[in-house]
């Protein structure tokens, strides 16, 4: 320990730490009392309205939620099927395409051309576009080797598509490290492969992280897109019973199974998001 | 016998000319100081010695071996430089021991043992031996700096080039780095570097040159320039220098 004076709280500050709680509690107070008056007056407001029965029974019929359930949420094990195996493909195509407009070497121009062209054309090409060409064009084609399930060709277009956006998030990635960095691993004799691979890329790896993670819950969304060719899966599920019932509770249980999907890949992008924020600040 | 020639170095960026004609010889075990205002071109000629800039026109020779020639292996010329920049570029994703073992064991091919080996005996050497796990963000200014030039020496080249290596320090810290160089001068490093230390650079220096415009305007040694300096814009240069208190 190192000498020196001693703390001794004043009475001064033991009076401002005392008024400072008592602020805090009425803090507190005030905005749990608003939240219950504006949530009750909303819940009045709602019941009230003429319409609200006619609503309840199509969107929220408890009988309708348990009947279509187990059906959804067997149709959703094929969101997360397709989810899990495109994911990896597309970080893979995405650090390629990436890494192929990041070369120099003037043998390679064809193939950088083509990486270009990819990225333009398929952040161009709206996704759902992509997966009716992919879905229903490729088996039109009748070509050998082109395979016919539906959940390889759902794969095949959302890493098409993503593939392209997530190239650039890599590529500003790579961009933004500072050329600083570049010199100096250029100046102790690395070469440009080493220098990216060493020095550059698990950089920029980091800060790819939360824009990465956003892509992510768009494309866990995007996966229902894959019911337009015929894939039956959460959404398409929802769609069968509603059509046979007309009631929309089905889509309420789709809706919510996305969102239980969705929320806890979101809220840790944010966490990231902050621990970051946090580092940079320190 | 001379290791590094530069004869009639040109350099431009866009219209303004940072570097018109410059001539320098620097001998082996000899510290060469480049002093002269912001601007004066000073970075941008050790830039142009490890070919991080592309010169106009000019040639460099290290060792008798023309590096500016379009054809020389740059990475190669490089291996034979040890630089050090002002802001330290220490790598902040790798502990201070992967710093200094990367380019040894990547572009010198040394093993691992050997390269941490060395590596603890170079920071031993300077004082940082504790300091070997350690992540760059945790080490202070002039830490960051001994270690960044621990990472050029782990190379062992043949010529360090030290660029402002004090400039972004606090004087407390401005002492230990430049204890550093002073060892290193003892041990025979040959050395080009750019200071606004002018107290130090007289006391280390072989040959001091004053650049100023991008034109080398006068060269000797320290005594000579600090004392009785030939040109006007040298006499200019060294009394703002001393009105400012950095003498």
């Amino acid at each position: 320990m190192t000498a020196g004076p001693v703390w001794v709280k004043s009475d001064r500050q033991r009076e401002r730490e005392r008024i400072l709680a008592s602020q805090g509690r009425r803090t507190t107070s005030i905005a749990t009392a608003s939240t219950i008056l504006f949530v009750a007056l909303a819940g009045v407001v709602v019941i009230n309205s003429p319409g609200w029965p006619r609503v309840r029974d199509t969107f929220f019929d408890p009988e309708m939620f348990l009947r279509a359930a187990p059906a959804v949420a067997e149709g959703f094990l094929v969101n997360i099927k397709i989810f899990l195996i495109a994911e990896p493909l597309i970080l893979a195509v995405g650090l390629v395409v990436a890494l192929i407009r990041g070369t120099r070497s003037p043998a390679l121009f064809p193939v950088r051309a083509l990486a270009t062209l990819y990225v333009d054309t398929f952040r161009g090409v709206p996704t759902l576009l992509v997966i009716l060409m992919v879905g229903f064009g490729l088996p039109a084609l009748k070509l050998q080797g082109v395979p016919a399930d539906l959940t390889t060709l759902g794969v095949i277009a959302l890493t098409l598509s993503y593939g392209a956006y997530v190239a650039e998030v890599f590529r500003s990635g790579i961009e933004s490290i500072h050329p600083s960095q570049v010199a100096a691993a250029r100046s102790l004799g690395l070469s440009h492969g080493k220098t990216l691979r060493f020095v550059v890329l698990p950089q920029a790896a980091r800060r790819v992280v939360v824009p990465l993670l956003n892509d992510f819950v768009s494309l866990q969304k995007d996966t229902a897109l894959v019911s337009t060719i015929g894939l039956v899966e959460a959404l398409r599920q929802a769609q069968i019973i509603t059509s046979q019932t007309f009631n929309y509770t089905p889509y309420l249980v789709a809706s919510l199974l996305f969102i239980l999907l969705t929320i806890p890949l979101a809220r840790y992008t944010d966490h990231l998001a902050a621990r970051a924020r946090r580092r940079q600040g320190s | 016998m001379s290791v590094l020639t530069i004869h009639s170095l040109w350099k431009s960026f866009g219209d303004n000319v940072v570097l018109r004609g410059v001539d320098l010889e620097v001998s082996q075990h000899e510290v060469v100081s480049l002093i002269g205002a912001s601007g004066s071109g000073k970075s941008t000629l050790l830039r142009c010695v490890n070919l991080l800039e592309t010169p106009d026109d000019g040639t460099i020779h290290l060792d008798g071996e023309e590096i500016t020639d379009p054809r020389a292996d740059v990475d190669a010329v490089r291996k034979r430089f040890g630089t050090v920049f002002q802001a330290f570029n220490l790598f902040p994703h790798m502990t201070v021991m992967d710093n200094i073992t990367l380019a040894p064991r990547q572009v010198h091919r040394v093993g691992r043992a050997q390269a941490e080996q060395e590596a603890h005996d170079l920071l031993r050497r300077f004082g940082l031996a504790d300091k070997a796990g350690a992540y760059p963000d945790r080490l202070s200014g002039g830490q960051q700096q001994r270690v960044a030039i621990i990472r050029a020496l782990a190379t062992k080249p043949r010529v360090m080039l030290l660029d402002e290596v004090t400039s972004a320090l606090d004087p407390m810290l401005v002492v230990e780095v430049l204890a550093i160089i002073r060892e290193l001068k003892e041990s025979g490093m040959t050395m080009i570097l750019t200071t606004h230390e002018m107290s130090f650079c007289r006391d280390i220096s072989d040959t001091v040159c004053f650049l100023d415009g991008g034109v080398l305007l006068e060269k000797g040694p320290p005594e000579k320039i600090f004392t009785e300096p030939e040109h006007e814009r040298t006499r200019a240069f060294l009394s703002s220098v001393l009105e400012s208190g950095r003498f």
